[in-house]
């Protein structure tokens, strides 16, 4: 019996095992058939954030989900989701009033719910976060003026306000959010978003234009000022979906509403530009345990690399542009004559501006504000006068008979400037590019008053703060900079001065 | 025999004097022509005109036959050495580059370079070990030498000498003199020397062209400069030389 018994299980074994594969295969099959769902985002850091919370949120709940990173704007991913090419993607109350439903009025929510139902388009509650325009402010500042909202800035009509060409041109920007609170402030300019911030960061700016979640509002301690009387409309994040969609996964989407707040929208987004790893800053609201933000600030080494590296472009672009307009200048100039005195006499007059002054100067005038362009500029400008005024006095003290020797040789002009005149000017050119260098070195570091960069940023932050350490983190490597490029330039000289005329 | 290089009413004027009244002057091929008189009578501005370093206000120059314009003065000035009391050496390139300068820029072989070059030392008497040397580490004789072997690289038809020895020093000027010499008789050379000393003038001259105030005042040999004097200042120029002559 037991034998038989035995032996028809042995026979049964295979067919079990068939069995199962046949299941598994079955399995497989009924799953590959059950489409994915496809979350879509916009092309820009917090979508796409937001679009990986949502295929987390989905994959959690064994949806198969996929995402589909920065497609485009608001109308690519409506008209993607209408066409069924995505299932939901995130979007913001105020975009969907204004650029899908088309209306200048504030909707509430169930006016926009029930307008959406009609495309058979279903919308989560707020997930907890406003990403709006908003003002901000050095929290230093805002503390030490004890500014809190927008309504505040009438008392201080002293306040720099830089804010994006986007905003001050918007109908919803500047000059109604001036007139609805009444803001005093004159001095209001238009700088670059992230410039912006390095501007704000040093002083040059004191209040300035941001998104509300902006990552770099929390990067560079910054305060945003409360929109007390509700000028910005509100832009509430919240998920579209298809009505159509799985139930089970609508259920889960839901299950993220109310679960954003801004600050922790903020570090999401500061994870996700940092790291460029969009997934990454996405687990990190599942893990809910909140980093210190220590991580956050680079290394002392870190930002010394970068003031050092920004202060060597600032220095080097500039040197390049005063060495390759200087010295052709200076040749013009050494032939004397009307054009060569005015040539000298421009370069003179710009030595003789104060270099805080030229960058002021500068700044106004329509191609340069407060940018690197314009610090860059007033460096070559700085820079110009040594090497024309070198190069000029190098070639006019070429002795008469030595420029009359080369041109009874028969040598063409060019080739006696070339390797004739140049080379004995040399030395005296040289001398002259040194000087410029060292000058722009040291000048570079008032850069960072309009937001350029370099070595002056620690200086100029030190100064704000009263903190001689942060200042001196800025001012010794500058002057160690300056001693190397000395240095340098000397080495140079030797490969550069012919050896004839070092003897 | 025609003339190498003919003046016709040359004239030249500096905003303070008139440096060149006008001229006539003609320079024979093959020959060594002296050009002396005293300092400033004009005898630089008249090499000056010759190899186009200055404008005439009047008159024409005319080498070979050929008028100098300001468009053929290039490749003519090739066809001209031109060396100077200071030597005129750039002193940022070795004596060899001071020498190869020009037939470089020509795009001369190197090998036509070289053998040009060590004929050259061998003509001037100057060691091919001193030419990677740069001017300053060179003597002024030395330095003339190379001034020299540079001037006569491409074989010029002409060399304009501007008082070549006048900054050397007795022994060493009366070498290089005898040496000049002998470069010019071999290489039958035709030259047109400038200088203030009128034994110099004698020792080299075939013709002596004598200029004073920017005139020339009398052209000849030394012997009619001394028994025919076209002037009382002949004498005076020749007398006041006399204690150096006759040494
Ligand atoms: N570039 C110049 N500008 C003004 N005067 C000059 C210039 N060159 C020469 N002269 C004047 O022209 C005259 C002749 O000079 P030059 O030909 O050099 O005399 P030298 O016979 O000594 O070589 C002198 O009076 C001199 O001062
Ligand atoms: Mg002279």
């Amino acid at each position: 019996m037991l034998v038989g018994r035995d032996r028809r299980a042995r026979r049964a074994l295979p067919l079990c095992w068939l069995a199962l594969l046949f299941v598994m295969f079955l399995a497989a099959v009924i799953s590959a058939s059950a489409n994915p769902i496809i979350i879509g985002s916009k092309k820009f850091t917090e979508s796409y954030v937001l679009g990986e919370i949502a295929k987390r949120t989905l994959n959690d709940a064994v949806i198969p989900a996929e995402h589909r990173q920065g497609m485009g704007g608001t109308i690519i991913l409506w008209q993607a989701l209408q066409g069924g090419q995505i299932d939901a993607y995130p979007e913001y109350t105020g975009t969907i009033a204004q650029e899908i439903l088309k209306t200048n009025r504030q909707l509430s929510l169930n006016e926009i719910g029930d307008a959406l139902a009609r495309f058979g388009v279903g919308m989560t509650k707020p997930l907890g976060f406003n990403n709006t325009y908003a003002l901000v402010m050095r929290r230093s500042e805002a503390q030490r003026l004890g500014l809190r909202t927008i309504s505040d800035l009438r008392k201080h009509p002293e306040l720099k306000i830089g804010l994006t060409h986007e905003f001050l041109d918007r109908q919803d920007g500047w000059r109604p959010l001036r007139e609805r609170y009444g803001l005093p402030q004159r001095n209001v300019i238009g700088i670059d978003h992230a410039l912006g911030y390095a501007a704000l960061a040093n002083g040059s700016i004191d209040v300035k234009d941001a998104y509300s979640t902006d990552a770099k509002i929390a990067e560079n301690d910054l305060v945003t000022l409360e929109d007390d009387l509700g000028f910005f409309p509100k832009y509430e994040a919240v998920f579209l979906f298809r009505l159509s969609m799985r139930p089970d996964a609508i259920a889960a989407l839901r299950r993220l509403e109310g679960t954003l707040d801004e600050k922790r929208m903020i570090r999401l987004n500061l994870e996700a530009e940092r790291t460029k790893n969009y997934t990454r800053a996405a687990n990190l609201y599942f893990e809910d345990g909140a980093k210190s933000t220590d991580t956050m600030g680079e290394s002392f080494p870190q930002k010394l690399a970068r003031w050092t590296l920004r202060h060597l472009q600032l220095a080097g672009f500039s040197l390049l542009l005063s060495v390759l307009f200087g010295i052709p200048l200076g040749i013009l100039a050494s032939r004397g004559g009307p054009i060569g005195q005015s040539i000298l006499g421009f370069a003179s007059v710009v030595q003789t501006i104060p270099s805080l002054a030229l960058l002021a100067l500068l700044v106004p005038l329509p191609f340069f504000g407060i940018s690197v362009r314009t610090a860059i500029t007033a460096l070559f400008l700085y820079g110009l006068l040594p090497i024309v005024r070198n190069t000029a006095s190098g070639l006019q003290d070429i002795p008469r008979s030595l420029r009359e020797s080369a041109i009874a040789l028969g040598l063409s002009p060019i080739i006696r400037l070339w390797q004739i005149y140049l080379p004995m000017a040399s030395r005296s050119i040289l001398s002259g590019i040194k000087t410029s260098a060292v000058i722009n070195i040291g000048t570079a570091t008032l850069a960072a008053l309009i937001g350029a960069g370099g070595l002056g940023e620690p200086i100029l932050s030190g100064l704000n703060l009263n903190d001689h350490v942060t200042i001196l983190e800025g001012a010794i490597p500058a002057a160690l900079l300056a001693l190397l490029v000395q240095w340098l330039f000397d080495l140079l000289d030797r490969v550069l001065i012919p050896k004839g005329l070092r003897i | 025999m025609s003339a190498l290089v003919k003046l016709a009413d040359v004239s030249k004027r500096y905003a303070g004097a008139q440096a060149l009244h006008s001229t006539n002057l003609s320079i024979e091929r093959g020959k060594t022509t002296l050009l002396i008189g005293p300092s400033g009578c004009g005898k630089s501005t008249l090499l000056r005109l010759m190899i186009g370093l200055i404008a005439p206000d009047s008159g024409t120059i005319a080498f070979n036959d050929l008028t100098i314009t300001p468009t053929n003065i290039d490749s003519l000035r090739r066809r001209i050495g031109y060396v100077i009391q200071e030597g005129g050496l750039f002193p940022h390139l070795t004596a060899r580059a001071n020498v190869l300068l020009m037939a470089r820029y020509l795009g001369k072989s190197q090998e036509e370079m070289q053998s040009r070059l060590m004929e050259l030392c061998e003509l001037t008497r100057f060691s091919d070990t001193l030419l990677s040397r740069y001017p300053v580490e060179l003597s002024g004789g030395q330095r003339q030498r190379v001034s020299l072997m540079r001037a006569l690289m491409l074989s010029p038809e002409l060399l304009l000498l501007d008082e070549p020895l006048g900054a050397l020093d007795p022994l060493v000027r009366a070498s290089l003199q005898k040496d000049l010499k002998e470069i010019f008789a071999r290489l039958q050379q035709t030259v047109l020397f400038v200088t203030h000393d009128l034994g110099e003038a004698i020792y080299f001259g075939d013709e002596i062209v004598l200029m004073n105030e920017g005139r020339i005042v009398q052209k000849g040999s030394a012997s009619d400069l001394r028994e025919k004097p076209a002037e009382p200042f002949v004498s005076e120029f020749i007398n006041a030389q006399r204690g150096v002559v006759l040494t």
